[in-house]
């Protein structure tokens, strides 16, 4: 099926405007833009450009080298594929409840990935399109542009960064791809030097935390035709939350609400995430695009990530952060935020309910424990699922008597988002480029529309084997030659020549 | 001629070191603390003179330090720009000829191929990956072999032969299609009489000979080379002496 803009219907009169790469996003993707000559816009896509095959290639390898390897999709949240397979593989060995010791240091693992995650967001990738504006100067529409403008601002986004950072290198032994999480459990707990040091800093974290979800809220309030209106959207929900309905980045069921706020299923446990997600895949993209089986691909597309989590769970069981969801809820009034900016508002809340837990389990003694791992029944089918901090990771796995991988699937947040992402560059399209000569500032929207979704293109890109294809061989004078297709199901074809 | 160890001596990069008439350049050279990069070469076991990693210039002739053994004055040069370029380039050899993917390698941090190359500054393999295809025998209950890994060292194969009298490991084929097989019809392990308890399921120097369900136990930061480099850290076979 196709969307509205999707597929222009005569799309060889039409003039291309590509953004390639957008840039400040994780990982390497284009927009392509058809207009007619009165640069009315016709098409818009989003397109993911690299392939990695991390589904194909982990066949056949032993289930504990997983976590580490698969964690390689990626250099920014490692920790969620690392801790989203440990949790898959807990059904391998059996392990059905880790010890309090190994549930804590994941869970600290986890929200220092959440932290320094969300910090390199907001502060490296976004802060200069919201503090500069979408089309100043593009000069210093950077980071370093705002160290120069604002240099607190930009010190306590890499400190916030590096204490993120700091939380997984105790956990995990290195900041970037570490060891930490094991089937079953950890290899580590903390020591006492390592919690001090890590204590040490954390009140200043929780302040410039707070700060930064008062600098974003403001945004709202000052700018509310701006922020709650660009590439505005309505779409369904999707998150993890925790048994209790509150929000629960590691563990819990899934729950899913409609775009005026009424769930569409709760308390779905996520080894059963097949009956309800079905994925579909277009011969444009390397991404895959989820929807909710129930609902089909054309009403069930939903949004994944902070704005997701925000208005789907309950509550927040950290104060500082549940009175901000609490100010965020009301500001949204009697419907949902939908606006694509308010990823940047409810993200900060969540960096700053980072900061709390961390801070909670600092204090907690079991972290100092030394009974690490567990094992039980032996399985041969795991899913784990985590609230990564771009949106729910699910990762599934089969494992057979000999100990090796014999399937794996992997559904990556940013893969949740794709239809999400793709509407909102269609909306900022129509709204600022339909008619108007195209500027790089006006082409900024568009990219500024994407990094709102804090997308990783380069996890979501995985599949093998699954993508429709099709090969042209060109003459010098770009007429086509020949042609040969492959559909999703596998099967090869060879339309006839157009010469 | 051995009656006093100390009266012996030959120079290593021009220090003294004393040897006995037992021993090989490395082993003397071990005996007294220094490092000579090795990879098939195993204190507890006959010297093979195979990987070449060992090989020095004793009085300008280039040797394998494991089986040439000293002479009372030998001048002997290991640690040399030109050697240590030899030893890279077999390093990256090595490296190209397997599948050695060290970011989600158990034995990472404690693999002597991976603490040698960093000894050696290896900063990338330099030559075109084969990329063999060889699969993986998970079919013993305990233990996994990972041919990927394989540099052919044979230190599993003297284990096996030499300690516990079963020849379950053997090298077959030459040249460059040289490959380890077990002794077995079928070709996997678990049709062997292999057990966790041999002294060969614990000599492998890289990944190959692996106990099965214990991978990245050891955190990041207390494994054999995490500390120090591997010319600092005593050979494993060494440690409990």
């Amino acid at each position: 099926m196709s969307f509205v803009l999707e597929t222009a219907a005569n799309p060889e009169n039409l003039r291309r405007v590509a953004i390639d790469p957008l840039s400040r996003v994780e990982g390497h993707g284009k927009v392509t833009i058809l207009l007619d000559d009165q640069n009315k816009v016709h098409q818009v896509r989003l397109h993911i450009v690299e392939f990695r095959g991390f589904e194909k290639f982990i066949q056949g390898r032993p289930y504990w080298e997983v976590p580490v390897m698969v964690q390689r999709l990626c250099g920014i949240c490692p920790v969620s594929h690392h801790l989203a397979a440990s949790k898959a593989l807990d059904e391998i060995v059996g392990a059905k409840q880790l010890t309090p010791t190994a549930d804590k240091m994941r869970r600290l693992m986890h929200y220092g990935q959440i932290l320094q995650s969300h910090a390199l967001h907001f502060f490296h990738l976004s802060s200069p399109d919201l503090l500069f504006g979408f089309d100043s100067d593009i000069a210093k529409r950077n980071i370093v542009g705002i160290a120069e403008q604002h240099p607190e601002i930009a010190r306590q986004g890499v400190l916030l960064r590096k204490f993120g950072q700091e939380v997984i290198r105790h956990t995990a032994g290195k900041r970037i791809h570490g060891t930490g999480a094991v089937p079953g459990g950890v290899n580590k707990s903390l020591s006492i030097t390592e919690r001090d040091e890590l204590l040490k800093d954390i009140d200043d974290m929780m302040t410039w935390s707070l700060g930064a979800v008062h600098l974003v809220k403001l945004m709202h309030q000052q700018n509310p035709a701006l922020y709650d209106h660009f590439g505005a959207f309505k779409a369904n929900f999707m998150s993890m939350v925790g048994f209790d309905g509150g929000m629960d980045l590691y563990h819990g069921h899934l729950r899913a609400r409609d775009g005026a706020g009424n769930i569409l299923f709760d308390g779905v446990h996520y080894q059963n995430y097949s009956q309800i997600i079905e994925e579909e895949v277009k011969n444009w993209t390397y991404m895959k695009f989820p929807y909710l089986k129930s609902m089909g691909a054309e009403k069930g597309w939903y949004r994944v990530g902070p704005l997701s989590r925000m208005q789907n769970c309950d509550f927040i069981s950290t104060p500082l952060a549940e009175l901000e969801r609490r100010d965020f809820i009301e500001y949204s009034g009697v419907m949902p935020m939908h606006a694509p900016l308010g990823y940047h508002w409810a993200r900060m809340i969540e960096m700053l309910h980072a900061v709390e837990v961390i801070k909670n389990l600092l204090h907690d003694s079991d972290i100092l424990g030394n009974d690490l791992i567990i094992t039980g029944e032996r399985g041969f089918e795991g899913v784990g699922v985590i609230e990564a901090p771009r949106g729910t990771l699910i990762h599934h796995y089969r494992v057979d008597e000999n100990d090796l991988v014999t399937m794996c699937n992997l559904i990556v947040s940013t893969t949740h988002n794709n239809q999400a992402m793709n509407e909102a560059v269609r909306r900022v399209a129509q709204q600022y480029l339909h008619g108007h000569e195209i500027t790089e500032g006006l082409l900024n929207h568009i990219e500024v529309a994407v990094r709102a979704f804090d997308p990783c293109l380069s996890c979501a890109t995985h599949a093998l084997g699954k993508m429709p294809l099709e090969i042209e061989v060109l003459n010098a004078a770009s007429d086509q030659l020949s042609r040969l297709s492959r559909s999703s199901e596998g099967i090869l074809s060879t339309p006839s020549s157009v010469v | 001629m051995f009656q006093n160890k100390d009266t012996y001596t030959f120079l290593l990069d021009g220090k003294t070191i004393p040897f006995t008439e037992e021993q090989t350049i490395i082993q003397a050279a071990m005996a007294a603390g220094e490092y000579i990069p090795h990879l098939c070469f195993n204190p507890e076991f006959k010297p093979h003179g195979s990987c070449k990693i060992c090989t020095v210039s004793a009085n300008g002739r280039q040797t394998a330090s494991c089986t040439q053994q000293p002479q009372a004055g030998m001048v002997v040069e290991s640690n040399t720009p030109q050697i240590n370029g030899e030893r890279l380039a077999l390093l990256q050899m090595l490296f190209v000829e397997g599948n050695h993917f060290c970011p989600s390698c158990e034995k990472s941090g404690d693999c002597q191929l991976q603490a040698t190359a960093y000894e050696m500054n290896m900063m990338s393999s330099h030559f075109d990956h084969f990329f063999p295809d060889r699969p993986v025998d998970a079919s013993h209950p305990e233990y996994l072999l990972d041919f990927n890994r394989c540099i052919l060292c044979s230190l599993c194969v003297r284990a096996s032969s030499d300690v516990d009298g079963k020849d379950v490991f053997s090298l077959a084929g030459r040249g460059i299609k040289t490959r380890l097989i077990v002794n077995a019809e079928s070709g996997r392990l678990a049709d062997t009489n292999f057990s966790g308890d041999d002294k060969a399921a614990h000599v492998c120097p890289v990944g190959v000979i692996i106990k099965k369900r214990v991978g990245f136990a050891v955190p990041i930061g207390q494994r054999s080379f995490d500390e120090h480099p591997i010319s600092f850290t005593p050979h494993p076979a060494l440690k409990d002496n």
